[in-house]
């Protein structure tokens, strides 16, 4: 187990070199100077950019760059925003609460709805519910997900008008940022109707983010299952004479969950590439939409921060399904 | 006094080819203390007839009967629940592969506690000793260790042990055996045959051996069914089958043995099945 | 497959792609949509005899008009028009070139540039294998629609850009999946006897080992057909795909964004374009997953 872990841990220094590589990389090989870009400034007289040159570091040799920039990230220096001028470390991390906030729901949506139909689609399989829930699902990580998010604002926002088009919660009410979770921060500021803001500008952002987790939980659920269904474990415990209760939800399911929870872990980084276009049809102030608005305003030093941040991010999730699934696989955790 | 008595029992699979009959009109008893063996090859429906009894095929199989009783009790018309109540504590079934037979999530003394606790309702103390007890009597010595152990950490032997000790676990009248030693080296497979048959005169079960090795029913057997694409070929007691086979099948299959080899040739099923039809000649 | 010798002939071929064939024609929803798919190929071939109207025509007399069945609508313009006056439908009809297109080109890039990069990791293992493989790790680290939008930011905004980017976004699939095939090919009796007799390790990559991955690869294929169109369309969507006035489907979406709630069917129409046809692809897929699938053959 220790050396288990040991491994996949080696395995992350290379991976994490190399995207800080590709995010050191990314301005230098983007048309025009990389100088200009990172300053944001254009037309500079020979003065100011031997200025800038310097206060970049770019008089010297690249691999001393590198590591400078190295060094900097280690220090959490990821530079500055153009357009707000503010470090980009620190916008990141006012951010991130919303992206976290509306991924820990849209997860909760994906595995509380998915699993349960798996799991009944695999025991009543080739029956209606099976096919209908398959389909659904299929269906689901078939659309593409900014018109799911589009249709569901017409359709609820528009026609119906039950949830707000955008945002994190009603303009009406301001509070400090405690958690930087809305439905906690709105929760303990005691304001009236507050929390209920919060909540009905999750609901939409939730359901468009989680379809594509939830469909691909459902599916993998069902065949994780269906596989398990016919080991001779399963027909032991049938033989024991257990309830067909105890029998799939203990001992089918315990073994079926296994290769689950690694598909729920690996959505993470799908939920953050979804994030992007959700929080962009829903004005979510995540680091999706962050990132959205810095590349078509040519903030660099925020897309390059921001590349770093978020791969650094999905590697560490990574990381830990990978150090879960090996405490929870039996064959793993015991030799 | 009869503990198992099924008679005409027809299986027929719902397949994508079509229906396929697994087993045609056989029947079984089985006796008080009595080890009765069920011969054939693949495919002969051997197993499929005692997976019928506890309930164990899937939807597509459809059952029919003259009648299937335990004790007298009707298991076919019993219902799924009512059955439940009978599998695994009157009687109990081991399987082929004891390893993949074993829930690789849950350690051996909570797979052996689990029968204790749904069938004889024993609080956690109770069960714990029941179970240390449950694995000397199968051999393992170890036995406080071997609670905490996972199936993938032990042998194939020992996961038979295991599996055998689930089995006898509620004292049941009856043990049904699907070819328990197959998939086990041949050291440990008399070690295991032997068990089996030393429990079997301890408890005074019934046993249904069911194999392909006729070595196996020489060694057990006091009765023997002989099987042949789902029909039965021949049911008599084990010297008289060894001594004086009367269907063309069972010549053929005790000729198979290396034993009996005589020549430079082994001869086929298809040499001794020329002319015969299938039969009972008990 | 066949354990000792690789399956050449011409007749083992067609045997097999008969019995893919009876598989694969089991599964309803594949067969319907692979038919579906055929119309789409055939309305994509024939866009310009079919369409009523030419995809970049503007009628400044029509803007906005609902479609045929709503009030205001007209029978000119079956779905309605665009805020510029140009007929949906024929956008629509255009656009599917555009998405067959994108998917084609987006394939064939990921799998040729997949399957080389997979078959010398696999074949020479070493320091090659790793540092291929480190290489696509880093790939995959990044979550696919981002690093897609930040090398349309280095290359520029435009369709052929977004090809390219999400053609590399993707290309680490096929690599991984050609490198595990090979390496559990490479200890088959076959490879060694094509050895011994002494191939060369050109033959004996693509002509030995290679024909008997191909089972995961279309699968994965299929898959990734339908990943590049969807993917394409949120590109197209950002502004950094396919342009405007191009008829490619997410584009048509970027456009009608501040019109959801006047007029909805700029939005729906073009949606339900992408879903259907990437729902026919991906019951194509799992139609072919179930038929090359061995361990779920049935009797």
């Amino acid at each position: 187990m220790f050396r288990f872990i040991l491994n996949k841990l080696a395995l992350i220094i290379p991976t994490f070199i190399g995207i800080t590589i590709v995010a050191f990389a990314f301005v230098r090989v983007l048309p025009g100077d990389p100088i200009l870009l990172l300053a944001g400034e254009r037309g500079v007289d020979p003065e100011r950019y031997q200025q800038l040159l310097v206060q970049f570091g770019y008089d010297r040799p690249i691999w001393v760059q590198y590591f400078d920039y190295l060094w900097g990230l280690f220090q959490g220096d990821f530079g500055n925003s153009i357009s707000t001028k503010r470090p980009v470390l620190g916008e990141f991390l006012t951010l991130f609460p919303a992206t976290l906030e509306l991924s820990f729901f849209a997860i909760i949506f994906a595995t509380s709805l998915g699993i349960p139909a798996g799991i009944i689609a695999a025991v009543r399989r080739g029956s209606i519910f099976d096919q209908l829930t398959m389909g659904v699902a299929l269906t689901g990580y078939s659309m593409p997900i900014f018109w799911w998010g589009l249709l569901l604002i017409i359709l609820f926002s528009g026609t119906l008008g039950w949830t707000p088009v955008s945002g994190r919660i009603s303009l009406l009410y301001f509070f400090p940022a405690v958690t930087g979770f809305m439905t906690i921060d709105s929760w303990l500021s005691g304001q009236a109707g507050a929390f209920r803001s919060a909540v009905s500008h999750l609901i939409l952002p939730t359901i468009v983010l989680g379809t594509i987790p939830l469909a691909v939980i459902a599916r993998q659920t069902r065949s994780a299952m269906l596989e398990v269904l016919g080991e001779d474990y399963v027909r032991t415990a049938r033989a024991k004479g257990l309830s067909p209760r105890r029998v799939i939800g203990l001992h089918a399911l315990r073994n079926a969950l296994i290769p689950v929870i690694t598909t729920i872990g690996l959505q993470v980084g799908v939920l953050m590439a979804g994030a992007i276009l959700t929080e962009t049809i829903f004005s979510w102030p995540g680091i999706g939409k962050w990132m959205v608005d810095s590349i078509s305003r040519r903030d660099y030093p925020v897309v390059q921060g921001g590349l770093v941040l978020i791969a650094g991010i999905v590697m560490m999730v990574n990381l830990i399904v990978d150090l879960l699934y090996g405490l929870i696989n039996p064959r793993i955790r015991h030799q | 006094m009869s503990l198992f008595e099924v008679e005409n029992l027809t299986i027929v699979f719902d397949t994508s080819a079509g229906p396929f009959t697994a087993l045609d009109g056989v029947s079984y008893s089985v006796n008080n203390g009595e080890v009765l063996a069920i011969v054939g090859e693949s495919g002969s429906g051997k197993s499929v007839a005692m997976l019928a009894v506890m309930g164990l095929l899937p939807d597509t199989a459809t059952v029919t009967a003259d009648k299937m009783n335990f004790e007298g009790r009707d298991l076919l018309h019993m219902t799924a629940e009512e059955r439940r109540k009978i599998i695994g504590k009157e009687i109990a079934m081991i399987f082929q592969e004891p390893v993949a037979s074993l829930n690789p999530c849950f350690t051996v003394g909570f797979q052996i506690e689990e029968v204790l606790a749904e069938h004889l309702k024993l609080d956690k103390k109770s069960r714990r000793v029941r179970a240390i007890e449950l694995l000397h009597s199968v051999g393992i010595m170890d036995a406080v260790d071997r609670l905490s152990s996972y199936p993938h950490q032990m042998s194939g032997g020992q996961c038979q042990r295991v599996m055998i000790a689930i089995a006898i676990a509620c004292e049941p009248k009856v043990l049904i055996a699907d070819e328990p030693t197959t998939a086990l080296d041949v050291t440990i497979q008399k070690q295991i045959l032997d068990l089996l048959l030393q429990l079997q005169a301890d408890h005074g079960m019934g046993l249904i051996m069911i194999t392909h090795d006729m070595g196996v029913v020489a060694e057990t057997a006091d009765r023997v069914i002989v099987q042949y694409q789902g029909s039965k070929m021949e049911e008599s007691d084990v010297l008289t089958l060894f001594e004086a086979p009367q269907h063309a099948y069972t010549k053929a299959l005790l000729s198979a043995l290396p034993e009996n080899a005589t020549g430079d040739r082994l001869p086929t099923v298809g040499e001794f099945m020329v002319e015969q039809q299938p039969g009972d000649s008990a | 497959m066949s354990e000792t010798i690789a399956p050449a002939s011409e007749n083992a071929r067609l045997k097999m792609l008969s019995e893919f064939w009876h598989y694969f024609s089991q599964n309803r929803g594949a067969v319907v949509g692979l038919i579906v798919f055929g119309l789409l190929v055939l309305i994509a071939i024939f866009a310009p005899l079919i369409a009523p109207h030419g995809p970049f025509e503007q009628y400044r007399d029509a803007l906005l008009t609902p479609p045929m069945w709503q009030e205001g609508g007209s029978a000119r313009f079956i779905l309605g028009t665009d805020a510029v006056g140009r007929d949906i439908l024929s956008r629509l009809i255009h656009g599917s070139r555009y998405s067959l297109f994108i998917g084609v080109v987006v394939v064939t890039i990921a799998l040729t540039g997949g399957i080389l990069v997979g078959l010398i990791a696999g074949y020479f293992r070493g320091w090659v294998d790793s540092t291929i493989m480190r290489v696509m790790d880093i790939i995959l680290a990044f979550p696919s629609l981002l690093l897609a939008l930040v090398l349309v930011a280095i290359l520029g905004p435009g369709l052929t850009n977004a090809m390219i980017a999400i053609a590399i976004v993707l290309q680490p699939h096929f690599a991984r999946l050609t490198r595990a095939a090979v390496l559990s090919e490479l200890g088959r009796e076959y490879v060694t006897s094509a050895r011994v007799v002494g191939a060369g390790h050109l033959r004996l990559m693509f002509v030995t080992i290679l024909p008997n991955c191909v089972a995961p690869l279309i699968v994965q294929g299929t898959l990734s057909f339908s990943t590049a169109i969807l993917d394409a369309a949120a590109l197209g969507f950002l502004g950094m795909g396919a342009q405007p006035p191009t008829p490619e489907w997410g584009t048509m979406l970027a456009d009608a964004r501040e019109f959801i709630l006047r007029a909805w069917w700029v939005v729906t129409f073009p949606g339900i374009a992408i879903l259907v046809t990437v729902l026919a692809i991906n019951l194509i897929g799992d139609g072919m997953r179930d038929a090359l699938d061995p361990k779920l053959k049935r009797s």
